[in-house]
């Protein structure tokens, strides 16, 4: 290799170590027994594995009710705004109907808003509703995604207008050619889509920490968040415990990583 | 769900030319598609935010919460306090900090990596670009959580990398004047890898004629970077600028989980001084100020960068 090809590949590998390094010792310290990692220098490796904090956070920590809270949230959560955001996204996209382009405008101005303007009158509305501390009220705010129905949208452009009109002069009804023609079509910004929104609601904070009060509702932030300031001191716990909070997400967005990689640079170079 | 039937338009007994039927068919299915998405976006989103400057202009308190009769109107008098609040003005001048280190510093670190990751000689490129990426995913809190182990003052692993090269260990956390550049270490670490495949792909846009052409013409690395890849990513480095800065407006779970806002306030944002008003004080009137000179300054923000970079050409 020439010196500046080794170079430029030594930088890379240099990045990838800082990168990577942080999420390693979190999962290697969640091994280590009690108070191994308050040591000085740093220790990059048990000693001894342990499975001891796992445990703990099942057994005494209602770990398990978090996981499963989390769990069902982001599924609902992503069910949710498919079913709400693709039919609307592809009708924008294909359909016409009085008023289109006005709503749209409109909708492309809204996406300025940060949604977090909202907060507080969204949350005195569920209360009303008797909506928190429920997983309907964590779920709201999934429904109302004017980004999914862009990205939706966006992809729905490229679909040949001959393909709906064959289908409709054989006489299938727009229900039919959404389900048997349009969605097939539509499968990988789906998934794309289905995989923000099932990594955005497991890693949501502040929605879920104002609107599930009750600890047996925590989803895994919240959890942890309140978790981290009961025990500080205990390092191989809470790392442990994050452990259990990225994992999930994280083995799911390598499997799918295409998906995500080609939604993203789709919803923001081009978009 | 919208399958219109097609003896929809019943009592017309001789049915319309079929053109005209498909039509009306078609529009009301089209309406069918997108009602319930837009009656969610009415009622979750448009109406609490239209509120939020209701509910801004009163003195909706912990009083209201329990009954609604307790509910005046104040005019602006929110805001007026809001400004002379000390606190409040010590939330906008971190955000301001977080937003002006941050989105530069974020910007560099993923501009560097697309431009290294797009060298030809680079080897395995797939695997860096998901890599690099990945922290991007991870749930905030949980790596808040481990940065927080990271930047510990006596068994942290970047005091110990510190120390290691005969410095002494840093207070990260635990002083007003590192407090901000720690938590931008995490967030620089958590994020960069966005904005670098945004580049990246940008980048590979750009064909390799012109680097050949400007090598020809003797022009060295800094020098091809600054007349070949700047212009042509000129029109992204603008678009994420401004979606990174909105990003860096809207600080929360960071010092929620690693500093609780301390030492002295250094860290407290303006959505963690929203949240602590409104979900702690329960001020939900004066919170919702709080929300909407948030978005004023976003607004302001967003609206000034376009007018700069319309005057530079960069944006057509």
């Amino acid at each position: 290799m020439k010196p500046r090809a080794l170079l430029l590949n030594l930088a890379v590998g240099l990045i990838g170590l800082v990168v990577l390094f942080p999420l390693l010792w979190m999962l290697s310290v969640s091994f280590m027994t009690t108070g191994e990692a308050a040591t000085f220098p740093p220790p990059l490796l048990p000693k001894s594995w342990t499975l001891q904090h796992y445990r703990d956070l099942f057994v005494t920590q209602g770990m398990g009710r978090y996981l499963w809270n989390s769990f069902a949230l982001a599924s609902l959560a992503t069910g949710l705004a498919l079913l709400f955001t693709v039919p609307a996204g592809y009708a924008f996209a294909k359909l016409t109907f009085k008023g289109r382009d006005r709503v749209f405008q409109i909708l492309v101005a809204a996406l300025v808003v940060p949604a977090q303007i909202g907060t507080l009158p969204l949350f005195l509305m569920l209360k009303g509703m008797g909506l928190v501390n429920t997983y309907a009220g964590a779920l709201v705010p999934w429904l109302a995604s004017i980004f999914g129905l862009f990205l939706v949208r966006q992809y729905a452009l490229s679909i040949p207008d001959e393909m709906l009109e064959a289908a409709r002069i054989d006489g299938a009804s727009e229900g039919q050619i959404f389900r048997r023609v349009v969605l097939p079509t539509l499968q990988p910004i789906i998934v794309t889509l289905a995989l923000f929104v099932f990594l955005g609601s497991w890693n949501d904070f502040l929605w879920p920490l104002i609107i599930l009060t009750d600890q047996s509702n925590y989803t895994l932030p919240v959890a942890l968040a309140a978790l981290s300031r009961e025990h500080v001191q205990d390092i191989e716990l809470m790392m442990a415990g994050a452990v259990i909070t990225v994992a999930p997400v994280l083995i799911l967005f390598l499997a799918l990583q295409r998906y995500y990689i080609r939604g993203m640079l789709a919803g923001s170079v081009k978009g | 769900m919208t399958d219109v039937p097609a003896s929809a338009d019943g009592i017309l007994a001789r049915p319309a030319p079929r053109p005209a039927r498909n039509a009306r068919n078609r529009e009301r299915a089209a309406w069918g598609f997108v009602a319930p998405a837009l009656i969610a976006i009415g009622v979750f989103f448009a109406i609490p935010v239209f509120s939020a400057l209701l509910l801004s202009l009163t003195d909706f308190d912990i009083y209201a919460l329990a009954d609604i009769g307790n509910v005046r109107f104040v005019g602006l008098q929110n805001y007026e306090r809001l400004l002379g609040n000390p606190l409040f003005w010590g939330a906008m001048r971190n955000t301001g900090l977080f937003a002006l280190i941050g989105v530069p510093l974020s910007i560099a670190t993923s501009l560097a990596a697309a431009v290294i990751l797009n060298a030809r000689v680079i080897k395995w490129r797939p695997v860096w670009r998901v890599m690099f990426f990945a922290p991007y995913v991870t749930t905030l809190v949980a790596t808040a959580v481990l940065w927080n182990y990271l930047l510990h003052t006596k068994y942290g692993v970047i005091n110990w990398a510190i120390q290691s090269i005969g410095l002494p260990p840093v207070d990260w956390l635990g002083q007003p004047s590192t407090s901000i550049p720690a938590i931008l270490m995490f967030v620089v670490w958590k994020i960069f890898g966005y904005n670098m495949l945004i580049f990246l792909a940008v980048l590979q846009t750009v064909p390799d004629d012109l680097y050949e052409a400007a090598r020809i013409d003797g022009a060295g690395p800094w020098k091809q970077f600054k007349h070949v890849t700047l212009p042509a990513i000129a029109p992204t480095l603008l678009l994420v600028s401004i979606i990174s800065v909105a990003g860096f407006f809207q600080l929360f779970a960071e010092p929620y989980v690693m500093t609780q806002g301390g030492p002295a306030q250094s860290t407290v944002t303006v959505l963690y001084f929203m949240y602590e008003e409104g979900f702690k004080w329960w001020n939900l009137g004066s919170a919702s100020a709080v929300a909407f000179v948030l978005f004023l300054c976003i607004l302001a923000v967003t609206l000034v960068q376009l007018a700069v970079a319309k005057r530079m050409g960069a944006y057509e």
